[in-house]
């Protein structure tokens, strides 16, 4: 039984001068953290919470880029037994306004006591604000305590239960409320031991990440996991790796990484957009497993990575698959290291009709899955029907996990957690099948779209649609296809409108691709206006996503040829 | 701004980038600041613009402050290849 703090004051003891952060800034020098650095920087945070009336217990609301600020904020708020969730920052892709109202929904659910922010974003932040609400403090980050050392027995966070919540990780959405995900020490914890296990986790570990720390990716394997195990980790940013992938390869190079994870598409956009001349020097061979985690793995993504990158000493068994979750801490399964990610071709029609993944016999349409591993020591996995029963091997259904790492609740969403939790088991709206104890995922349950890692619900993007002049309500479908080259799902968005002149129709398709980015932060790969009676729908009048997505495809193709 | 240089740049986008062959893009029309060009796109546009008229655009330099528009980025383009 222990709790973040106690961890951080051993590892504070122990060794106070390793690096546990070597934190990088596009156009700086990489700056490295020490233990000793690091609690003294998340103690004037811890100090500062306390001058802000902050009690043990309450949410923070972190809305910070990747930085010092952002590492020492969150840490700060641990030391002091409060409860950090870090939001993602305003981006130029999103409209203000939208921003703004966003926030505004979440602080009426979370009733978060305090926001840390920068001074630039400050009025944005207070624009956000309601009167009545639960903010008592804008915390600014150029006022803040003197820089001190920690004195442990006088801070707040020590006196924490293991099973008091330590942290929300906020689930992406696009608009509207969502839903923190609220989880205790004790789960972290539980988490990273069953995780380290199925790594076999070890002192000549390096851990070399990108990921956003609003994620439970990042957040989990690229944040906690390396900081409360003694492991160093190698941080930049989403922003950084972006627009220059090849400084991933560069860091591992450079500083020997061991481990990353990355969503499907980043493994396809690292084969295809890093130059040789950026690749002069680098070896590879240190990385023992980049983890395919977030969105549906592909073997022809790893494939692609794989012919890119074993000149440089990338070995093939070092790609590596997971399913993961924010409800189950991160992880729920992982790949067997010592091996290659089991790989089989599926009957497809017998996929689609009898909703069984049956190995291929002679010669038949097929689809190839490549497995997620078997389910973390310390979890469970049930695969269930319609009505919540349990089917048998190779049969596809729900999966559902139960778990010491589950999560404590949705923060003040009792609704929300009553219907994800049933007997104690989570409902995860995964479909997939097991096969000899490893998992294979296959697809959602709802209509999601999950573009670069990001979960979309099409009927948020159809929403803001309607609100394009020339458009009418119920006329817009949104749907993802999977794109091959890019790894990924892109969102394709139709529209009907009245006119049938060309010029008209590009105007408004262009309306809509501007509003819908700016209200959602999503790029739309398609954007296509039609004249009416284009869209199909169901004999209830209920727009038929899959229908519309086959014939949009339909007419791609016959444009291609 | 040569007209040829940002006729070139514009067919990319609309055809490569924002899969709208027809779309006609504004000189001054703002492209990364109101988010039309992707980030995800971004080091696409620096190789096409490296491939196309060997100039080196650096990843630090992928922002709405260096350039914005098709007009900045021809300007950009065009001040690098007198060097």
């Amino acid at each position: 039984m222990t709790t973040f703090p106690q961890r951080l004051q051993s590892l504070h003891a122990r060794t106070p001068e390793r690096v546990t952060v070597i934190l990088q800034h596009s156009g700086q020098p990489d700056l490295p953290i020490s233990y000793r650095q690091l609690l003294r920087g998340a103690n004037t945070y811890a100090r500062t919470y306390v001058r802000e009336e902050i009690q043990p217990g309450e949410v923070v609301i972190l809305i910070l880029q990747h930085g010092e600020d952002l590492i020492y904020s969150f840490w700060g708020a641990i030391l002091h037994g409060a409860i950090p969730s870090i939001m993602p920052f305003l981006t130029e892709k999103l409209a203000p306004e939208r921003y703004r109202a966003d926030l505004s929904a979440l602080i009426s659910v979370t009733k978060p006591s305090a926001i840390v922010t920068y001074p630039e974003f400050e009025s944005e932040v207070r624009g956000a604000l309601k009167k009545g609400d639960s903010i008592r403090s804008v915390m600014l980050t150029d006022k803040l305590e003197q820089q001190a050392d920690p004195e442990f027995g006088s801070l707040l966070g020590i006196k924490r239960s293991s099973e008091d919540i330590v942290l929300l990780q906020h689930s992406s959405g696009t608009t509207g409320l969502q839903k923190g995900v609220a989880l205790s020490h004790q789960a972290v914890f539980n988490q990273l031991d069953a995780c380290s296990r199925a790594l076999n986790l070890n002192d000549n570990d390096v851990i070399v990440s990108w990921l956003p720390l609003y994620h439970d990716m990042g957040l989990i394997a690229g944040f906690l996991m390396p900081i409360l195990s003694g492991i160093p980790l190698v941080l930049s940013s989403p922003f950084d790796w972006v627009r220059a992938p090849y400084k991933l390869m560069q860091s591992i190079s450079q500083y020997k990484g061991t481990l990353s994870w990355l969503p499907n598409f980043a493994f396809n956009f690292c084969s295809q957009k890093i130059r040789d001349r950026n690749l002069e020097g680098v070896d590879l061979s240190s990385w023992r497993a980049v983890i395919n985690c977030s969105e549906p793995v592909r073997f022809e993504s790893h494939q692609a990575f794989y012919e890119r990158f074993k000149l440089y000493g990338l070995k093939l068994e070092a790609l590596q698959c997971s399913y993961a979750m924010a409800e189950n801490v991160f992880g729920v399964t992982q790949t067997d290291l010592s091996r290659l990610p089991k790989v089989e071709e599926i009957d497809r029609e017998a996929f689609m009709v009898e909703r069984v993944a049956r190995p291929l016999m002679e010669d038949r349409p097929a689809m190839k899955m490549m497995s997620s591993g078997k389910p973390l020591s310390n979890t469970h996995i049930r695969i269930l029907d319609e009505h919540g029963k349990e089917v048998s091997e190779r049969k596809i259904g729900e999966v559902a996990l139960q778990s010491n790492c589950m999560l404590t609740e949705y923060y003040n969403r009792p609704d929300a957690t009553t219907k994800a939790l049933q007997g104690g088991w989570f409902l995860t709206g995964d479909y997939g099948y097991v096969s000899n104890g490893e998992v294979f995922v296959s697809g959602r349950k709802k209509d999601m779209i999950i573009v670069g890692g990001k979960n979309v619900y099409p009927q948020d993007l159809e929403s803001l649609t309607y609100e394009v002049p020339g458009v009418h309500a119920g006329r817009s479908v949104a749907f993802g296809i999977f794109d091959d080259e890019a790894g990924t799902e892109d969102v394709v968005i139709i529209a009907e409108v009245q006119s049938e002149d060309i010029v008209e129709q590009e105007k408004i398709a262009d309306a809509i691709r501007q509003h819908v980015t700016k209200n959602s932060a999503i790029a739309l790969r398609y954007v296509k206006v039609v004249g009416p009676k284009w869209i199909l729908k169901t004999s209830s009048g209920k727009t038929a996503r899959s229908a519309n997505k086959e014939k949009f495809l339909k007419e791609l193709e016959e444009q291609d040829r | 701004m040569n007209i040829e240089l940002a006729s070139k740049i514009e067919t990319y986008i609309a055809s490569q980038i924002l899969k709208q062959p027809n779309r006609k893009i504004l000189a001054g029309e703002p492209l990364i600041s109101s988010g039309l060009v992707d980030s995800f796109s971004l080091v696409d546009l620096a190789l096409f613009v490296e491939d196309t008229f060997g100039v080196h655009i650096d990843d630090t330099e992928l922002n709405a402050q260096t350039f914005d528009t098709l007009d900045q980025l021809a300007t950009l383009i065009e001040s690098r290849q007198a060097k």
